[in-house]
């Protein structure tokens, strides 16, 4: 049977992996490929890399990172921030990227994701969305969750879906940076909506969270997270013991 | 000199890097000749079925590989290239494959329980059902990542491998020196490496 993902999320900007990172024998702790290598090695299941440059330059390091990544590394690559349109899709796919994540782009132009589907595959395109409940109400936000789009979560993933995104990932707004768990009742009601692959993100503070997760919604494909991979509280190869441990199928 | 067949579908950047990864000298072409004096070839692919063996047929390489794979020379197939090793497909429509293999590619859907999502996208463990040179270096429930939502079938014969996902999912074959792998090896982390590197060293364990 198919294996529950582990995916760290790298941040990069110029070239950079942009939250500190401390880990025991990485000599570069904001090279992204020394960090990429370091997670390969301890068994993540795929990277996702976030460019979060604005500028032309920044993009060029980015693309050229990208390149150095996927020719030493060879697990799945996903790769979002500035995806707009599908001349960006082509960019990061040249350089090995295997799937790619759209989010402010798409809810500016859903079609992005309708085109994007129809030349690269389904299985290429990422919906990305961060969620945040006001009024009672799953909304989707946009710019890194910087501004509320009036747009009801459910609804739009569901459209995303439709229009041909493979995946998605649910990122609540509510439980990130609280590392208090992940967002169960969000994500369920994702769940319960699609019928592709979704991967739960924001909240994760301890290995206890993602059996948490796993248990508690049986259809979650995957869990993302950042900060307590980087800054080594949860370590990979511990977390899918402890998985694996309470009945969930990883891969080891 | 293994020659990965370039012929216009799909990223070859991973592939590529993943035989140089292992030291394996490589070359993506879609030239004849040099396909033809390569020792080894890789047939890749993505996207639908139709297409790709349209394009295939367009460019004359697809009676240039099944020349190829007559004489010997040992193919590997990967993704949408393992099943283009068959003789048809029933993806949008009906498509001959090369038929280099007996058996045809059919969709899961209607064939796997209804809540399996599709396509099966993830790691998934292999499940071993004949010996195969092609696992020399790996293990049974070595885990490898896939990404299909069509598979082979009636394909008895060459199945060396399937993969649990409502049903046993056609994972890899091999016949003779027509192989091909339905996952990813070139996304399969230090297991899809050690397949490759199997691939690369078949004549010196054959």
């Amino acid at each position: 049977m198919i294996t529950k993902r582990i995916i760290p999320c790298l941040d990069i900007k110029n070239g950079r992996v942009v939250k500190g990172v401390n880990f025991q024998g990485l000599s570069d702790v904001s090279s992204p490929v020394e960090l990429a290598r370091y997670y390969s090695a301890c068994g993540a299941d795929e990277l996702v890399f976030y460019d979060i440059t604005a500028s032309f330059e920044g993009r060029k390091l980015f693309t050229d990172i990208l390149c150095q990544v996927a020719s030493e590394i060879f697990i799945p690559l996903t790769v979002g921030g500035g995806i707009n349109t599908v001349e960006d899709f082509d960019r990061v796919l040249k350089c090995g990227a295997d799937k790619v994540s759209v989010n402010s782009g798409a809810i500016r132009n859903p079609e992005l994701i309708r085109d994007a589907a129809q030349k690269y595959g389904n299985q290429c395109v990422v919906l990305s969305a961060d969620v945040k409940r006001v009024d009672g109400q799953f909304r989707v936000f946009a710019k890194g969750g910087r501004e509320d789009t009036g747009m009801e979560a459910i609804g739009w993933i569901k459209q995303g879906v439709a229009l041909g995104a493979g995946e998605v990932v649910v990122n609540s707004i509510d439980t990130d940076g609280v590392k208090g768990g992940f967002d169960i009742e969000m994500l369920q009601a994702v769940c319960d909506a699609v019928n592709v692959p979704v991967i739960a993100s924001g909240g994760a503070g301890a290995v206890s969270h993602f059996t948490d997760l796993f248990q508690a919604i049986p259809d979650i494909d995957a869990a993302l997270a950042a900060s307590v991979f980087h800054f080594g509280q949860i370590k990979i190869p511990d977390l899918k013991q402890e998985l694996k441990n309470n009945g969930i199928i990883v891969r080891l | 000199m293994i020659a990965i067949i370039d012929y216009g579908v799909g990223n070859l950047f991973s592939l590529c890097s993943s035989f140089q990864k292992i030291g394996a000298e490589v070359t993506v072409t879609s030239d004849p000749e040099v396909i033809s004096s390569a020792e080894k070839l890789i047939l890749p692919g993505v996207g639908a079925f139709g297409d790709a063996m349209g394009k295939l047929r367009d460019s004359g390489l697809d009676t240039l590989i099944r020349e190829q794979a007559k004489q010997g020379k040992p193919i590997m197939g990967i993704c949408l290239g393992m099943q283009m090793l068959f003789e048809k497909s029933y993806e949008y429509g009906e498509h001959e494959g090369l038929g280099l293999l007996k058996g045809s590619v059919i969709p899961m859907e209607g064939r796997i329980p209804a809540e399996l999502k599709i396509p099966h996208i993830g790691w998934n463990a292999l499940h071993f059902q004949k010996e195969s040179r092609l696992f020399r270096y790996i293990k049974e429930n070595d885990c490898v990542y896939f990404v299909h939502s069509y598979y082979a079938d009636n394909c008895e014969e060459s199945v060396i491998a399937t993969a649990e996902y409502g049903a046993e999912l056609t994972a890899a074959v091999e016949m003779g020196n027509v192989m091909g792998c339905q996952f990813h090896p070139e996304k399969s982390g230090e297991v899809g490496l050690n397949i490759l590197r199997a691939f690369s060293a078949m004549e010196e364990f054959a």
